[in-house]
């Protein structure tokens, strides 16, 4: 039986309306918002680069069942603890890049080990994950700020006295990178380069990846065909914008857009990752504990080492993920920037049409791109439309906690209707 | 001897024996620091209170099966419009008080009984779900405070639109049930002396004593305890009541439940609707004792030290008692209220109390959780 081109429509729809809901929200914030869209896509780049690796490490323990990990603000601790560490011995060879690099190291220790506790908890609360990890994010930032303010510089010694309050404990409320490490990631912000140029190099990637399948298998999928169409499209189209005036000024001034490339390497090596980890052994196991506990049990998988595994490694890629985040930042809100980055990151993955079973990079990307689309005009819509930016604050913040609550009911739901069913 | 000993220590029991632990601790420590004890004891008895109504709106949805209600601010929101619009009124003293109740009620209703069936759709999930309901209706209403039509003077900023973020009762109903029937000591600072005030408010004794020429050193809120008290007999009659019992059953067992007749769906709505108008009553008692409204972002977190409040009282995540309201939200304010100013005796800079509060409230509730994984 052939499928009409309405049946496919309708099921297209029905499989993206997170998605697409999300992209008629934001485009009309966006007009109403009546800011320019070289402001609006150079906004989105900065948080782009800032924000997908964090949200990206929020796949792993989605695949094995845990359902959103909240709990990736203990992973920030650690990336922050270890940016104080290098800010107080005040180390950025190589343009802060070494700083950054050493940061990542010093981390990583840190929230393999509060991952694994983290973990030893979870599996204690079956059932419960989410709530779980939330609670124990709470809890270690209670922890965190113990250590930060009565025992820094007390109990451990602060070399760099800029980063401590003037009695001599306890830490600054924030922190400035400023000369140091601000874009330690990109050599101090050498390696940003035009954000069209990066377009135009992933899309040849693309297309010669495309073409030298088509050399192998001498024909092309559906996907692969339109995979092709696009690219050309984008190349054109960025050619076009770097190298000619054929486009209005408000499109033609998009060439001065730029990228932090090193950032994004590691964007995209995050990306690789969640994908070849799906095809190793250890990704299998993840799956099968994700789909049903018991029958992995049975065949003679560690459930509970699984997990403390996925958690682990959710953990340990925040760190590295508020690590990025800050430097691009440049000024660390040492009480402060953690806090909401769980909660973000979870609606961002959310908007992204992603649940509580199943993300993909590509939920994250398109997340990212749309909920901080929403998150940079709607102060502004909210002034142009009610008189009082405040608004579009909060409707944002009630997108982000209502968009994370709906999905969450909406998939215990069916949970519960598929187990009565 | 022994196993009472054991019994005390473990399970649901253990966190209310280590904070009491902890909170004989603080007082033999402001004992040796030299805190005056009346005013801490005072203090404590306030705050208990104030807090109590809140902390025993955990007890019918724990009992109805909902676990701890993490959407309290559902019900906190409800008592809160209520109470800006007894304000716009310009009713004032017990009449405002009464009022902001009466209005707050029908709206917890409302959104006790949508809330409720929500919840039976989402079983297994509750805690999330509502913690995120909660959270959403919060940053929704903050847009309501801004765009509601209010003009009274004193709640609205003088330029700009929207209700202030703080709002003082000073000439609405603040503190009406402290006040009332209170027993109140005042240390004149010339002489020292200590002079006894019955039934008056702070305002009698400033009048009287100018310039801060008297300082009220101890309370007893009277009206705030025999309205607390008041509200845990009420819940205590409802649990002995028939449906109060069907409730409990419907919590305890759902299957067994079911199999005797009761609508266990039905249930869980009353216990959330109830748990929401407990809510909704508890914040106007909890706003009257603060002297303030507190809008926008406030109640967010509200739900967190009231969960754990009960947890301390010994309860679960399936069990509560209103004994265990009782003692825990005197255990745990207690602790509050007697750490703050030994903690600034012995660290001078920051907010050691703070962070004392939130590793002792999450850990708390995390405990809880470990208890629902172990029992499945």
């Amino acid at each position: 039986m052939k499928t009409t081109f309405s049946d496919q429509l309708k099921k297209f729809l029905l499989k993206n309306i997170v998605v697409i809901v999300f992209v008629v929200i934001s485009t009309l914030a966006f007009i109403a918002s009546k800011q320019s869209l070289y402001f609006l896509m150079s906004q989105l780049l900065e948080r782009i680069s800032r924000n997908s690796f964090l949200v990206l490490s929020l796949l792993i323990p989605v695949m094995a069942g845990m359902g959103l990990n909240f709990s990736i603000i203990i992973g920030a601790m650690a990336g922050q603890a270890a940016l104080v560490i290098v800010t107080n011995y005040q180390i950025s060879f190589w343009n802060g890049f070494g700083g950054i690099m050493l940061a990542m190291l010093i981390a990583a220790p840190m929230a393999i080990l509060f991952g694994i506790l983290t973990g030893m908890l979870l599996n204690r609360t079956k059932g419960q994950e989410m709530i779980a990890s939330m609670i124990v994010g709470l809890f270690a930032n209670g922890v965190y700020q113990f250590i930060f303010l009565f025992a820094v510089g007390g109990l451990f010694t602060i070399r760099n006295k800029d980063i401590l309050l003037t009695s001599g404990i306890g830490l600054r409320n924030s922190i400035t990178f400023a000369e140091t490490l601000k874009f330690g990631l990109d050599f101090g912000g050498a390696t940003k380069v035009p954000f069209f140029n990066i377009l135009m190099v992933l899309s040849v990637i693309v297309i010669l990846v495309y073409l030298g399948m088509f050399a192998m298998k001498k024909q092309l999928t559906a996907k692969q065909k339109s995979g092709i169409i696009v690219s050309v499209s984008v190349l054109v189209f960025s050619a076009l914008i770097m190298y000619t005036n054929v486009f209005p000024l408000q499109v033609r001034m998009l060439k001065s857009l730029t990228f932090p490339a090193v950032s994004g390497l590691f964007i995209a090596a995050l990306c690789g990752f969640n994908m070849i980890i799906i095809k190793t052994k250890l990704g299998q196991d993840f799956r099968a504990v994700g789909q049903n506990q018991h029958i992995a049990a049975v065949s003679g998988i560690n459930v509970n080492r699984v997990r403390i595994i996925a958690i682990t490694i959710s953990t340990v890629l925040a760190a590295w993920g508020q690590i990025i985040f800050l430097q691009e930042i440049g000024v660390m809100n040492t009480f402060g920037s953690h806090v909401q980055i769980a909660q973000f990151s979870v609606a961002a993955l959310l908007v992204g049409g992603a649940t509580v079973s199943k993300a993909t990079n590509n939920n994250a990307i398109v997340g990212v791109i749309l909920f901080h689309t929403l998150f940079i005009v709607s102060p502004f819509a909210g002034k142009e439309l009610f008189g009082d930016p405040q608004i579009g604050e909060f409707f944002r913040t009630f997108v982000a906690y209502g968009v994370i609550g709906l999905s969450l009911g909406l998939y215990a739901w069916k949970t519960l209707f598929t187990n009565k069913g | 001897m022994n196993k009472f000993l054991k019994n005390m220590t473990s399970g649901a029991n253990l966190p209310r024996f280590i904070i009491s632990t902890f909170f004989l601790l603080v007082c033999v420590m402001a004992f040796v620091v030299k805190i005056p004890f009346t005013t801490l004891m005072s203090d404590t008895l306030v705050r208990f209170a104030m807090n109590g109504v809140l902390v025993l709106a955990m007890v019918p949805s724990i009992q109805s099966g909902l676990g701890p209600n993490f959407a309290l601010p559902i019900g906190i929101i409800a008592g809160l419009i209520g109470s800006v619009i007894t304000f716009e009124f310009g009713i004032t003293g017990f009449a405002g008080l009464g009022l902001a109740i009466l209005i707050s009620i029908p709206m917890a209703l409302i959104l006790g009984y949508l809330y409720g069936k929500m919840l039976n759709k989402v079983k297994g999930s509750e805690l999330i779900v509502s913690t995120y309901t909660g959270f959403s209706i919060v940053s929704l209403m903050s847009i309501g405070w801004i765009i509601m039509p209010l003009r009274h003077p004193e709640m609205t900023w003088p330029l700009g639109k929207g209700l202030r973020n703080i709002i003082l009762l000073d000439n609405s109903f603040g503190k009406m049930l402290n006040d009332f029937l209170s027993l109140k000591y005042a240390r004149v600072a010339e002489t020292g002396n200590l002079v006894a005030f019955f039934n008056r408010t702070d305002k009698f004794i400033m009048d009287l004593y100018p310039n801060n020429a008297a300082v009220v050193e101890f309370i007893i809120p009277t009206g705030l305890l025999i309205f607390f008290f008041l509200c845990c007999y009420v819940l205590y009659l409802f649990n002995r009541s028939k449906i109060g019992m069907e409730m409990r059953a419907a919590g305890d067992n759902p299957k067994f439940a079911l199999a005797s007749g009761i609508n266990v769906d039905q249930m869980r709505i009353l216990g959330a609707t109830i748990s929401t108008v407990i809510a909704s009553v508890g914040i106007v008692v909890f706003s009257q004792s603060y002297g303030y409204l507190q809008l926008y972002q406030a109640p967010l977190f509200m739900a967190f030290p009231a969960i754990a409040a009960i947890l301390i009282g010994g309860a679960s995540t399936q069990k509560a008692k209103i004994f265990h309201v009782i003692i825990g939200t005197f255990l745990f304010q207690g602790l509050l209220t007697m750490s703050l100013p030994v903690a600034n005796k012995l660290i001078v800079e920051g907010n050691l109390s703070e962070v004392l509060r939130m590793i002792i409230q999450n850990g708390v509730i995390l405990y809880a959780l470990t208890k629902v994984g172990g029992q499945e």
